[in-house]
C-alpha cells in the first residue's frame, strides 16, 4: 500500500521533471530562432564594409579553428558527464563538468582575445554594417557560452551539496542539452561567418 | 515524511547494477558508444570543409554547397548522437517543436536574403 503510494508520487514527480525538460527544449528552439534572425542579418549585411577593413583581411583562422575544436570537445565531455551521472558516479559527473567548464572558459578567452585584436586593427562594432552584424552574432553566442559557464558552476555546487537526485539530474540533463545546442550554433558561425568569410 | 524520504532514497540508488536498466531506457539516454561515434563524426565533418577552404580545393557554388552540407550534416549528427532525438518516446513533441522552429528559421533567413538581393544598389 505504502509502496504503491510512493511509486505513484514518484511517477508524478518524474512527469513534472520530464515536462520541465520539454519546456527547456521549447526555449532552445526559440533561441534557435533568435540566432536565425542574427544569421539572416549577417548574411544580408555581409560585404557592407563602408570602405573599412573586410573580414577576409582580418580573420585569423588558427585561433578560430582552435575555438571550434575546443567547443566540440567540450560538447563531448558534457555528454560524458551525463553518462557518469546515469551510472550514479558523482565524482565522475563533477569531474567531467569541470573539464567542460574549463574548455568553455578557454573558448571564451580565445574569443575575447580575438575581439580585442580586431578592435585594435580598426574593426570595432561601429566601424561598418559588416562588423556590427559580426559582433552581434558572434557576441551573442559568446554571451550564451558565458552564461552557460556560470550556470554550470552553480549546478556543480548544488551537486556537491545535494548529490544526484531527480532535481539535479534534470538540471544536468538540461545544461548538457544547452551546451550541445551552443556547439551546434557555433558550427554555423564557423561555417557561415569564418569559412565563407575567408573563402 | 519518512515515506517520502524512502522514496527519494530508492530513486537515488538507481545507479546500482541490475535496477537501472529499465530506468535508463525511460529517462536517461545515450551510451559511451553513441557519444564517441557522434564526436568522431563531428570531427570529420569539421575537418572536411576546413581542409577544402584552407587549400582552396573548391570554389564558388560547389564550395558553398559543401560547407553548408557539412554543417547541416553535423547538426543532424549532434541531434541524433548527442541530444538523442531519435530515442524520444511518442508522441514526439520535441521533434515537432524542432521542425516548427526550423521552418520559422528557414523562412526568416531565406526570406531576408531573397528580399535584400533585390535591394542591392548595383
Amino acid at each position: 500500500m505504502a509502496d504503491n503510494r510512493n511509486a505513484h508520487a514518484h511517477e508524478g514527480h518524474h512527469d513534472l521533471e520530464a515536462l520541465r525538460m520539454m519546456g527547456f527544449w521549447i526555449f532552445l528552439i526559440t533561441d534557435c530562432i533568435l540566432f536565425g534572425t542574427l544569421f539572416a542579418t549577417y548574411v544580408v549585411l555581409n560585404g557592407n564594409t563602408a570602405g573599412g577593413p573586410t573580414v577576409s583581411e582580418l580573420f585569423e583562422m588558427p585561433g578560430v579553428i582552435a575555438e571550434t575544436f575546443i567547443l566540440l570537445t567540450s560538447s563531448f565531455t558534457s555528454g560524458l558527464a551525463v553518462l557518469s551521472m546515469n551510472k550514479g558516479n558523482r565524482k565522475g559527473l563533477i569531474g567531467w563538468l569541470i573539464v567542460t567548464a574549463l574548455l568553455g572558459a578557454s573558448f571564451i578567452s580565445l574569443e575575447i582575445t580575438e575581439f580585442v585584436k580586431l578592435v585594435h586593427e580598426g574593426a570595432a562594432i561601429s566601424t561598418s554594417a559588416q562588423w556590427s552584424a559580426f559582433y552581434t552574432l558572434v557576441g551573442t553566442h559568446g554571451l550564451h557560452v558565458s552564461v552557460g559557464l556560470v550556470w554550470m558552476i552553480a549546478i556543480m555546487i548544488q551537486l556537491g551539496r545535494h548529490g544526484i537526485n531527480s532535481v539535479t539530474r534534470r538540471k544536468v540533463n538540461i545544461i548538457s542539452l544547452y551546451w550541445h545546442f551552443l556547439d551546434v550554433v557555433w558550427i554555423f558561425v564557423f561555417t557561415i561567418v569564418y569559412l565563407m568569410g575567408v573563402m | 515524511m519518512a515515506q517520502r524520504h524512502s522514496a527519494a532514497g530508492a530513486h537515488d540508488s538507481h545507479g546500482t547494477p541490475g535496477t537501472h536498466d529499465s530506468h535508463d531506457s525511460h529517462e536517461a539516454h545515450g551510451s559511451l558508444k553513441s557519444y564517441v561515434i557522434g564526436f568522431l563524426m563531428s570531427l570529420v565533418l569539421t575537418a572536411i570543409p576546413l581542409i577544402v577552404v584552407l587549400n582552396h580545393l573548391l570554389e564558388g557554388k560547389a564550395a558553398t554547397l559543401l560547407l553548408l552540407g557539412s554543417a547541416v550534416l553535423q547538426f543532424v549528427v549532434q541531434l541524433v548522437y548527442f541530444m538523442h532525438l531519435k530515442e524520444e518516446g511518442k508522441p514526439r513533441y520535441n521533434l515537432m517543436v524542432l521542425i516548427l522552429g526550423l521552418f520559422i528559421v528557414l523562412t526568416i533567413v531565406a526570406g531576408s536574403i531573397w528580399i535584400m538581393t533585390y535591394n542591392k544598389v548595383a
